[in-house]
């Protein structure tokens, strides 16, 4: 007997990615990493690309990420993600691999390993989250606070003068002859959401063409360690990160010399 | 194939070569750097991976995801570099991947000299990195042993899903021998839990977080399971004029082949001594070594540091016998004259002490 599949009373116009698995999510209530996430598996079901992609997590907030993502999956160490993730794509130079990390572990401890995966021009996408905080860890400063930003272990606001500036890693790695592919986007509203997509899905597109290392920084809210409410976090993006960590494309592939596809 | 005069640390490279070892991470550190240099030539000419990493630290980890990716995947370094080492070393007993470590031994600490020493013992075949973990400890007494150690290195790593090491000193990896090399393997199948891309499967997973704490005691007594069966199968190690002998000499590596010629001597002048030599550090062979305190009047434990295996010898033995040590550090290598003068003052100090001295101090002994 054949039973006939009723025909959907409405298109479906907003599913659930293929490439998202449908574990409910750690993240704090307006936290950005669920859209960064989301944005992410929609592009990789897009490309058709879920079953040739391994996703490499890191420390932070988004340890866990592993556990969202319907992808192979390795946990790396604090901040070595890009060495990890270098070590599963030479293995695997027939797939797609990318690191998914925050700012703490990105800018900070595995300084060394994301500039020198650049500068190898490893074929690996890196989505790089920057809050502005240690997140997990309870809102300590990182690289990237902002001058004078509150944070428990900056309680009196970061002293430029003492803990440094913010870390611009998105120009810092543009400098690098290796890097083929990095900008910064942000999750503050729709618009840019649909930017960063964009964005994602080029990041990815240039591993699949072996440009070289790309990254997309997607600035993103913690309401919770910044002591903002959902919507307040989102204008501090807006008004107060935006101006340190300007939106652009810092470095693009030479497409007059690789041939490749835009 | 044929003997060949080898240098250690190419020797021990191209057996990996030969073992299917198909990705090397590394970073320049004397006294192997050889290994490094014969890596980058002849990876790239077999299609293979050399990746020279910006660290010690970034090394392990590429190998960490070449080895979470199912490949035969190796690095080597020497004492400061596998210090660098040991996060990583620790997340892949964390998360049961196979790979190989060598460590060349140089005199520390701290940056101490590029001079042969033993004196990473502790840090090898205790752990090193931070959790309850074992690593399979492998010590070369021989260029030979470097190739026939590599080899099984690898094959141990691959059936226990654990990291192997060789561990040999700086005049192992710099000294040249004749040695035969084994003909070139196959390469291995990618095994079923490997980052291979989740085509036509379930997704896997290669992690080291058990975030709740029953889940990570059960996996923490999965792991101690398989150390057992380990110690149980995989113990190694070399008897040597041990029928007869009142003295036995315990060492391992360069120690114990210097102790060889000083035994040799000794025979000679018809003194009655031997010796164990571990060839697996871990799983360390504690029945060899139990059955031999019962039999002869005094051990005598010789390295080249202040006293690490001797810890483990005088853990084993629980004072059945009286164990003396024999040490050099810093990088300085002992003499065959030494060790035969060791070996004469325990031989005399065993027939006056009888078996109740075992915390007789290392030399001191009156005149």
């Amino acid at each position: 007997m054949t039973v006939q599949a009723p025909e959907p009373l409405l298109t479906p116009v907003y599913q659930y990615p293929e490439s998202l698995t449908h574990v409910p999510t750690h993240y704090c209530p307006g936290c950005t990493h669920g859209v960064a996430h989301r944005l992410i598996a929609e592009v990789i079901d897009e490309m058709g690309i879920r079953q040739d992609t391994i996703g490499v997590a890191s420390v932070g907030c988004s340890v866990f990420s592993y556990r969202y993502f319907a992808t192979d999956f390795a946990q790396a160490a604090h901040g070595r993600a890009p060495a990890m993730a270098t070590g599963v794509k030479r293995a695997n130079p027939d797939k797609l691999v990318f690191t998914y990390q925050g700012d703490g572990d990105l800018a900070s401890i595995g300084a060394a390993e994301i500039l020198h995966a650049a500068v190898r021009g490893e074929h690996i996408t890196v989505f790089f989250i920057n809050n502005a905080i240690y997140g997990m860890t309870g809102g300590q400063m990182a690289p990237t606070t902002l001058d004078g930003q509150k944070t428990t272990s900056s309680p009196r606001g970061r002293d430029a003068a003492t803990t440094g500036a913010p870390l611009r890693m998105s120009e810092l790695l543009a400098q690098v002859d290796g890097a083929a592919y990095v900008v910064r986007r942000s999750l503050h509203d729709v618009v840019q959401i649909r930017r960063a997509k964009k964005a994602i899905r080029r990041a990815l597109e240039v591993q699949q063409q072996g440009l070289g290392f790309a990254m997309v920084e997607l600035l993103s809210s913690c309401p919770t360690n910044w002591g903002l409410k959902p919507d307040e976090a989102l204008a501090f993006i807006r008004d107060e990160m935006v101006p340190v960590f300007p939106l652009g494309d810092f470095k693009l592939p030479d497409e007059a010399t690789t041939g490749a596809s835009a | 194939m044929a003997v060949e005069l080898l240098k250690g640390n190419v020797a021990f490279a191209e057996a990996a070569v030969r073992a299917g070892c198909e990705a090397y991470f590394g970073y320049p550190i004397t006294p192997q750097t050889e290994a490094l240099e014969h890596m980058a030539r002849r990876m790239p000419e077999l299609g293979r991976v050399f990746v020279q990493a910006e660290s010690e630290v970034a090394a392990i980890n590429m190998v960490y995801g070449a080895a979470a990716a199912g490949m035969r995947t190796m690095t080597s370094s020497s004492s400061p570099g596998v210090s660098l080492m040991m996060e990583g070393l620790s997340y892949m007993a964390g998360s049961e991947v196979p790979a190989v470590l060598v460590d060349i031994m140089r005199g520390g600490p701290g940056l101490g000299n590029i001079a042969p020493a033993q004196s990473d013992y502790l840090q090898i075949v205790k752990g090193g990195g931070h959790g309850d973990y074992k690593m399979i400890v492998l010590a070369p007494a021989t260029v030979q042993e470097m190739i026939d150690l590599t080899l099984l290195a690898f094959d141990l790593a691959d059936r226990y899903r654990i990291v192997s090491v060789l561990l040999a000193d700086g005049s192992m990896g710099q000294m040249m021998e004749g040695a035969e090399l084994p003909p070139m393997r196959p390469l291995a199948e990618r095994p079923d839990w490997a980052l291979t891309g989740a085509r036509g499967r379930d997704t896997n997973l290669v992690s080291s977080i058990h975030l709740d704490p029953e889940e990570e005691e059960a996996f923490n007594l999965r792991l101690q399971a398989k150390f057992a069966e380990i110690e149980a199968r995989e113990v190694r190690c070399e008897e040597h004029l041990l029928d007869d002998a009142r003295v036995a000499v315990v060492a391992f590596g360069t120690a114990a082949r210097v102790a060889k010629t000083a035994i040799a001597g000794l025979r000679a002048e018809g003194v009655a001594v031997g010796l164990l030599r571990p060839i697996t550090l871990w799983p360390y062979p504690e029945d060899a070594l139990r059955a031999l305190a019962e039999r002869v009047d005094t051990l005598l434990v010789v390295e080249m540091n202040a006293g690490q295996m001797v810890e483990d010898v005088r853990r084993i033995v629980e004072g059945r016998v009286p164990v003396r040590f024999y040490g050099r550090t810093g990088g300085v290598m002992p003499m065959p004259e030494e060790i035969a003068d060791a070996i004469r003052e325990a031989a005399s100090a065993g027939h006056a002490a009888g078996a109740s001295d075992a915390d007789a101090p290392a030399l001191e002994v009156p005149a």
